[in-house]
């Protein structure tokens, strides 16, 4: 028997597997396909306080082990949330985060606010690196001062874990790690999307209606691996690691760097089953090489 | 209708030109109800180039056998490797997808335009129709008769009308200039075809007070309404073609 579960602070989760923002809807999408409760966590898709209707198609282009995409935060807003989609999902049996948006400083507290009264939301993913929204978003965590003031604000109000996402596209993620602990986040997930674009040579025009979008899959693996080996090196927070796992053995280079949970994205798209299959091939690796506990191989190459 | 992903064995793939052709595949297991107008994403494999699925309408389904047909137009290097599979290759799918056409509960006077590889879903929709008693007429357009795809398949349906760009097959020009449509009243319109094409057929319909449904190939990478990739404006706003269509009333969608 293998101890899969782990621990932000006194919230436990019964195994390191999440899914990540964006990429499993609100978790009811996948039910078709396997039991969302034997995952560690579901992070929903990012939310704001009004419905925003996102930007305009196309918003998706295939890249070489790759896509970008320019969603721009399409969601219903947290009124909908509320009523419609949170009394479907509190069933689950297991940890609901819900993926916080703003424009403003203003909207992240107001919309933590709101989510800190719903009982089985016990955490939230603070996003201040979405890189498809013109006001907000990746402007907060790609400045240390905007991201110290957001991170200090929502913690003031927001009684339950604080996760804070950060942004590849900076010039040292280290910096705003620190900062972000410093003022208070209970954990830190990376990476979002690399900035990225793509241009249609017979059209002759960018592929994207915004130009630029977000990359993920395996094409950002090591870039995404090589941030989380560095923060987990310097920060006392757990990590979560994600960006381009396709396999149990994507996760586990990651906890082999020091991720203490991973979120399973864009793999999702293409295989709706592969956050249980990765869930099993990482039980079925520490098996194999005799660990009693996913703790035991946590930053195992920094030991 | 539940969704799953099934592991697929080719058993025919009919080459039609140098760029269509219609592969057959069956499954191990009772096929799922699928309804005209639905999709599957298939998956390929091997090239860094097609790291998603590829979207395929159903083309013809042999629920007894638990076999269906779709057809493919080679457009890149996943349409490509699709076009090569021989029997015996298995191929992955998510099925089935999406919503789909509507079939009418009155006598409807029914017509199916398509397009080029748009004809796809057609052949399943007609084969429905006429099941239940309908004579729906079928339009089709292509660019010259080299590219004509098909013709004995949809005959089966009902009457078959062409038209080419170069008059080089039945009639001279767009599927919106056929003569049949000033001969024929209709009360209904299923089209699927190249945007361009659709638009023009959804005008028609419009200033003739005609029920017209289209069916989209937005670009998508989930197929099940996760990634919020496949947007189309509506009157309820952006809406995902996987989940919401492919098949969209055109009163619905802001063209």
């Amino acid at each position: 028997m293998v101890n899969l579960g782990i621990n932000i602070g006194d919230l436990h989760f019964k195994n390191p597997v999440l899914t990540a923002s964006g990429t499993c809807g609100y978790g009811t999408e996948l039910d078709d396909f396997f039991d969302v409760s034997r995952l560690g966590g579901i992070v929903v898709k990012g939310t704001t306080l009004e419905p925003r209707e996102g930007n305009a198609y196309p918003r998706m282009a295939e890249t070489p082990s790759g896509m970008l995409n320019a969603v721009g935060l399409q969601n219903k807003g947290i009124d909908y949330f509320e009523s419609n989609i949170y009394p479907k999902i509190s069933g689950y049996d297991t940890n609901i985060i819900v993926n916080v948006n703003g424009s403003t400083l203003d909207d992240y507290i107001s919309l933590s606010e709101r989510i800190d009264r719903l009982e089985k939301i016990p955490a939230i993913e603070l996003n201040i690196s979405c890189p498809n929204v013109k006001k907000g978003g990746m402007i907060f965590g790609t400045n240390l001062q905007s991201a110290r003031e957001v991170t200090r604000a929502v913690r003031a109000v927001y009684t339950k874990k604080l996760i804070v996402k950060l942004s590849p596209n900076v010039t040292n993620i280290v910096d705003f790690a620190k900062v972000v602990e410093e003022e208070g986040a209970d954990s830190i997930s990376l990476i979002n999307t690399l900035l990225g674009m793509a241009v249609d040579i017979n059209m002759m025009k960018p592929s994207l209606s915004t130009v630029t979008g977000g990359l993920s899959g395996p094409a950002i693996k090591p870039v995404a691996l090589g941030m989380v080996w560095q923060v987990a090196k310097a920060v006392k927070v757990p990590v979560i690691g994600m960006g381009g796992i396709m396999t149990a053995s994507d996760a586990i280079e990651f906890f082999l760097a020091g991720a203490s949970a991973v979120q399973i994205g864009t793999v999702t798209f293409i295989d709706p089953a592969a956050p249980v299959k990765i869930l099993e091939g990482i039980e079925s690796y520490l098996q194999r090489k005799g660990f009693s506990d996913i703790k035991d191989i946590i930053g195992y190459i920094n030991h | 209708m539940a969704k799953c992903v099934d592991d697929l064995k080719v058993v025919g793939n009919k080459l039609l030109t140098e760029d269509f052709c219609v592969i057959e595949v069956e499954s191990g297991k009772k096929l799922p109800e699928f309804r005209p107008g639905q999709f599957v994403q298939v998956r390929i494999d091997g090239s860094p180039a097609t790291f998603l699925r590829r979207p395929i309408s159903i083309h013809d389904v042999d629920f007894g056998k638990n076999r269906y047909k779709m057809l493919i137009q080679v457009l890149g290097k996943g349409t490509e490797t699709i076009y090569r599979l021989k029997s015996g290759d298995y191929l992955n799918v998510i099925h089935p997808l999406g919503n789909s056409f509507t079939i009418p509960d009155d006598k409807s006077k029914i017509l199916l335009v398509g397009g080029g590889c748009g004809i796809a879903p057609l052949l399943f929709l007609g084969k429905q129709l006429k099941a239940r008693g309908f004579e729906p007429d079928v339009l089709m357009g292509f660019r010259n008769s080299s590219r004509v795809l098909e013709i004995e398949e949809y005959s089966q349906i009902g009457d078959v009308f062409v038209t080419t760009e170069d008059g080089s097959l039945g009639e001279k020009g767009y599927v919106t200039n056929h003569s049949v449509l000033t001969s024929v009243k209709y009360d209904r319109i299923y089209c699927c075809g190249p945007d361009s094409m659709m638009k023009v057929v959804a005008e028609y319909s419009m200033k003739n007070n005609i029920f017209c449904e289209v069916s989209l190939e937005n670009l998508m990478a989930c197929g099940f309404g996760i990634c919020l990739c496949c947007i189309v404006e509506t009157t309820r706003g952006n809406i995902c073609t996987c989940t919401e269509g492919p098949v969209f009333n055109i009163r619905e969608l802001k063209w």
